[in-house]
């Protein structure tokens, strides 16, 4: 028998026998078949499991804990996603989220995935209660790593102000966020939160200091990051001034 | 298609083979190992330990049963050809097809038998019938496995090389509708990379089995699939059976020993 990439000469196409062409013809046709007939879709928000408890999850990343933590949330952010769903992730159970982002927080403590996750996506979704838990999973995780945590719950009060329009939780957060935070790289806007929240700006004028700032610091580097957080501020403009009744840019 | 005396014989000799190579005193290991891991469980758990202990013995038995026979077929086949058993067992009145298709029996039967004793120890902590389910899963998935196994030995002649075709494969199976799912988010890049990505996995996943699908430990707990459920995930293993079957006696067919 040959072995593997080395030159062999094969015999002749005719001495191939009829009914194996016939079969392998066939047997092709009959799996492209089958399996676009099955094909998976992102799958719905009530297949969300109960999550698991961190130490399962760390046994389950066998030592590899930075790596399983992001693919769990890449995983977990495909529920309830579906390209031909309205309002992306406002059917899930909020509960069994928290315990999955929970949990993927504590497998990889330093990961920032999980709140920004939480902050960016699954806080922004229009339902007032599904928000407000969120928000206070954000803060209850902040504390454990204020500095480099903080940009979640700086994103948690702009929500609270603008979208949840509860200007004393939003200056809460803020008011945590001051008190905790003692890196000096953290930028003057978010060390004087609560003044930036009471500030007369609207959600699109604050969102943007709040990205500028972030670049400012080098706290984006990932351009994808950086493209998902742009996009969001081109939705945001394009809905703002579609209540205001002006047509998009 | 040839499936008279010298297949029938040539599958007689494979489970011969099996019979008194190190396989069956590995697959006790096995067992062994899946019943140590219960034990264990049942001294650890605080709720559940009938259902932790079975989920995890199957799904340890699995993999077992997957590794175990993907590593026996290719063995045989490269020590066969190897030692020039393959040239003289063709130089008999024995065809190609026939050959293969004899060894292809043989190894299936294997890993029946070997899903079949994989089950035993998991009559402690499940129905029988969610259990006969689970192991007739098992048997079709490792017939899937044998079929990947023989062709990967014998197109490419290398253990290693089959070694790593064969767990790819396994591997990228089991995780397709899980890369599928993330690949149709929400989220998804919509630019034309994003797209290209989207293509490609799906069109990848038209040349794979569904092995995410069955067999199943929660099959063990919460009840087997429904016979109708059960029955199209088992006819989509079989088309992709025949595929690799058909594939393997095309390559074989056509090699220049």
């Amino acid at each position: 028998m040959n072995g593997l990439f080395s030159a062999r000469d094969q015999r002749a196409l005719s001495a191939v026998p009829a009914w194996i062409l016939w079969l392998l013809a066939a047997a092709m046709a009959a799996q492209i078949g089958w399996q676009s007939a099955g094909r998976s879709r992102a799958p719905e928000a009530s297949d969300l499991p109960p999550a698991p408890t961190a130490a399962v999850l760390q046994l389950a990343g066998l030592g590899e804990n930075a790596a399983l933590a992001r693919l769990a949330i890449v995983w977990l952010l495909a529920f309830d996603s579906r390209g031909d769903n309205a309002i992306p992730y406002q059917r899930l159970d909020y509960g069994r989220l928290i315990g999955w982002l929970g949990a993927i927080l504590a497998t990889d403590p330093r990961s920032g995935y999980p709140l920004f996750a939480a902050s960016r996506i699954y806080a922004d979704v229009g339902d007032p209660a599904r928000m407000r838990r969120m928000l206070e999973f954000i803060d209850q995780a902040f504390a454990a790593d204020p500095n480099r945590r903080w940009p979640a719950l700086a994103q948690a009060a702009l929500l609270a102000k603008h979208r949840l329009h509860d200007l004393p939780l939003a200056r809460r957060y803020a008011a945590t966020l001051e008190k905790l935070t003692t890196d000096p790289t953290v930028p003057s806007w978010a060390r004087q939160m609560e003044i930036f929240i009471l500030d007369d700006m609207n959600e699109l004028q604050a969102a943007k200091v709040m990205l500028g700032g972030l670049l400012a610091t080098g706290r984006i580097q990932d351009p994808d990051e950086l493209r998902f957080l742009q996009g969001r501020l081109a939705d945001l403009e394009r809905r703002l001034q579609h209540s205001q009744g002006k047509p998009p840019r | 298609m040839p499936m008279n005396r010298p297949t029938s014989t040539v599958a007689r000799y494979v489970l011969i083979e099996a019979r008194r190579s190190a396989l069956p005193w590995l697959a006790a290991a096995c067992v062994l190992a899946a019943l140590g891991l219960a034990g264990f469980l049942s001294q650890v758990a605080i709720t559940e330990s009938a259902a932790l202990q079975a989920s995890a013995c199957a799904a340890l038995l699995r993999a077992c049963a997957v590794f175990l026979l993907a590593m026996h077929v290719i063995a045989s086949v490269v020590r066969e050809a190897n030692d020039k058993g393959l040239e003289l067992a063709l130089a008999l009145p024995l065809s190609r097809p026939a050959w293969y298709l004899g060894k292809l029996l043989g190894f299936v039967a294997t890993g029946a038998l070997m899903s079949l004793l994989f089950a035993l120890p998991l009559l402690a902590w499940s129905r029988p019938a969610d259990l006969a389910a689970w192991s007739l899963a098992l048997a079709a998935e490792s017939a899937v496995i044998a079929a990947a196994a023989l062709f990967f030995a014998t197109a490419l002649g290398q253990t290693v090389a089959a070694i790593a075709a064969v767990l790819g494969l396994y591997v990228l199976a089991r995780s397709m509708a899980a890369i599928q799912a993330i690949a149709g988010g929400a989220l998804a890049d919509e630019g034309a990379a994003g797209q290209a990505a989207r293509w490609l996995v799906d069109g990848l996943a038209l040349l794979l089995p569904k092995l995410d699908a069955m067999p199943r430990a929660d099959w063990l707990l919460y009840g087997a699939a429904s016979g109708a459920e059960l029955a199209k995930a088992l006819a989509g293993l079989a088309v992709y059976f025949v595929l690799l079957t058909a594939a393997g006696l095309f390559d074989f067919s056509r090699r220049n020993l």
